[in-house]
């Protein structure tokens, strides 16, 4: 059984707009999938439906056997702490250490009380410095999240996901906004976690090479729809400019840029 | 052409503008039967009396440690209403936050506590709690309270509203409870801003506390008011330069703790 089904998933913000329409694929355990498609084709959506950090309105999606959409609070609370999460802005909060940020990974297993008496037992503190140490930067530990470059807060957010002892670890774009040299740190260091710790991964990308030499699996979505589901050395680039309507399609490039 | 126009109508815009602010200032003058040359007039006599009556003599002097020990007085009220009311907005103010309240009910009614007991100011405050607690210092404490929580949670709400919501989205996603994220993003985030609010809050209170005093008869404000009717101007301008030195003490006080923190 894969670990991550998704089933003619729909999800609308509004009633006019789709923004995703009949969503099929399943995700295998230790699988390193990434999503690409152009802005605003409904990539950070379709990642967040899967730990229901928006509803989901129509169809289902099945995590580690539980059909997320019908979890109650409590039960929503438990698969959360299964399912990691990186962002573009790292999404820290800046004013606390490095330390204090990668233990929130914590909370989803805590009482409220514990949480916030900040009360971690010693085997979450130690290992929450062996990731730092795996990550490169241990020496930070108690420096403030807002003194560190961008690829360092990245690495900080990534302990964070890990520390939560994760089936499956969701980024949405985690390279977006940092330069070249950062983006090959954490795309190898995520790379790790499927390959050293059999951890899932699900990235959300913008750079098809990245996506084409990291990934096992590439899903392509375009306005909302998967236009494209197979290993990652069969996305050509006639299919990528489909995909992204470049070349082939120069009107359909040009409405593109006006939804962005 | 155009431009002369433009210029011309602007001038007659200004001698009309000019005009009608005249005429204004007379009717109100005729009305209230205000005479501005009259009070222009007085104003040398008004100073030289100042200067001849509110003059800190030798005699004055010797009240000092009684009018030192309701200064001391005042200023612990006035932090001890403010750290109280604190409490009390931090958690209207979670409430009252369009970006992590919970419900919209809530909302509306810690908006509505807010503005309420804001909206009215602490003087009259004063003397509405006067009538059900009597003159003692409860009342002033109650009175700069009430101020306090509408002033602070109004500041919290904004400090809260302001603020990166990015922390608390990634914590929502580790499965943290509403209470972890707002104890463990929304206010170590927001505790600068909030600490500004508050040290702000004591320095008007100290202020406040002198004219609720001379109401409630408590503290500072009940020497003050004392020696105004007895009239012993030695004694009012003792307690006057004493509390202005305390305000510039603690402003200058809470602009450093400002600077070590923000």
């Amino acid at each position: 059984m894969p670990l991550l089904t998704v089933e003619q998933l729909g999800k609308s913000y509004n009633t006019h707009t789709k923004v995703l329409r009949n969503v099929n694929f399943e995700v295998e355990a230790g699988e390193f999938v990434s999503i690409i498609g152009p802005s605003g084709a409904g990539k950070s959506t379709l990642l967040r439906c899967i730990n229901r950090m928006v509803d989901i309105d129509e169809g289902a999606v099945i995590f580690n056997g539980a059909d997320v959409g019908m979890l109650n609070k409590k039960e929503l609370r438990t698969l959360r702490t299964d399912i990691g999460m990186v962002f573009q802005h790292y999404n820290l909060v800046p004013r606390l250490s490095v330390i204090e940020n990668v233990l929130h990974g914590r909370f989803g297993y805590k009482t409220t009380l514990q949480g916030i008496m900040g009360r971690f037992t010693e085997a979450e503190k130690e290992r929450a410095f062996y990731l730092l140490e795996k990550l490169g930067i241990a020496e930070h530990a108690y420096k403030r999240c807002n003194q560190l470059s961008g690829g360092q807060q990245q690495r900080v957010g990534i302990a964070r996901a890990l520390i939560q002892e994760p089936k499956i670890v969701l980024c949405d774009e985690p390279i977006a906004s940092l330069d070249p040299k950062a983006s090959t740190i954490i795309m190898d260091h995520l790379k790790s976690i499927t390959v050293e710790l059999g951890i899932t991964c699900i990235v959300n990308l913008h750079q098809v090479e990245v996506a084409r030499d990291y990934s096992d699996r590439i899903i392509g979505l375009r306005e909302g729809q998967v236009v494209f589901d197979e290993m990652s050395y069969r996305l050509t680039e006639q299919r990528t400019d489909i995909l992204y309507g470049t070349k082939s399609k120069p009107v359909t490039q040009v409405r593109e840029l006006l939804t962005v | 052409m155009n431009e002369n126009l433009v210029r011309i109508k602007r001038k007659n815009q200004t001698v009309i503008f000019i005009v009608v602010l005249t005429v204004f200032t007379y009717l109100s003058s005729v009305i209230t039967d205000f005479n501005i040359l009259h009070g222009i007039a007085t104003l040398p006599e008004a100073i030289v009396w100042i200067f001849s009556n509110l003059v800190i003599t030798e005699e004055s002097l010797e009240r000092l440690p009684t009018i030192v020990e309701k200064l001391i007085e005042t200023i612990l009220m006035s932090i001890a209403a403010t750290t109280t009311a604190t409490i009390f907005s931090l958690i209207l103010g979670v409430m009252g936050s369009k970006t992590i309240g919970t419900s919209k009910a809530l909302g509306v009614f810690a908006r509505f506590v807010a503005s309420l007991s804001r909206n009215i100011p602490v003087v009259a405050w004063a003397l509405i709690l006067l009538l059900s607690f009597g003159q003692n210092s409860l009342t002033g404490y109650l009175a700069l309270f009430v101020g306090s929580v509408g002033f602070l949670t109004r500041s919290f709400i904004e400090v809260i509203d302001e603020a990166s919501q990015s922390a608390v989205v990634a914590l929502r996603a580790t499965g943290a409870t509403y209470v972890q994220i707002i104890g463990k993003a929304v206010i170590p985030e927001c505790l600068p801003q909030m600490i500004s609010w508050v040290l702000f809050m004591i320095e008007t209170n100290i202020r406040n506390a002198t004219l609720v005093g001379i109401l409630t008869g408590t503290g500072i404000g009940y020497s003050f008011d004392l020696y105004y009717k007895t009239m012993n101007y030695p004694g009012v301008a003792l307690v006057t330069i004493s509390i202005v030195l305390a305000v510039i003490l603690i402003e200058l006080l809470s602009n450093h703790v400002r600077k070590v923190i923000l």
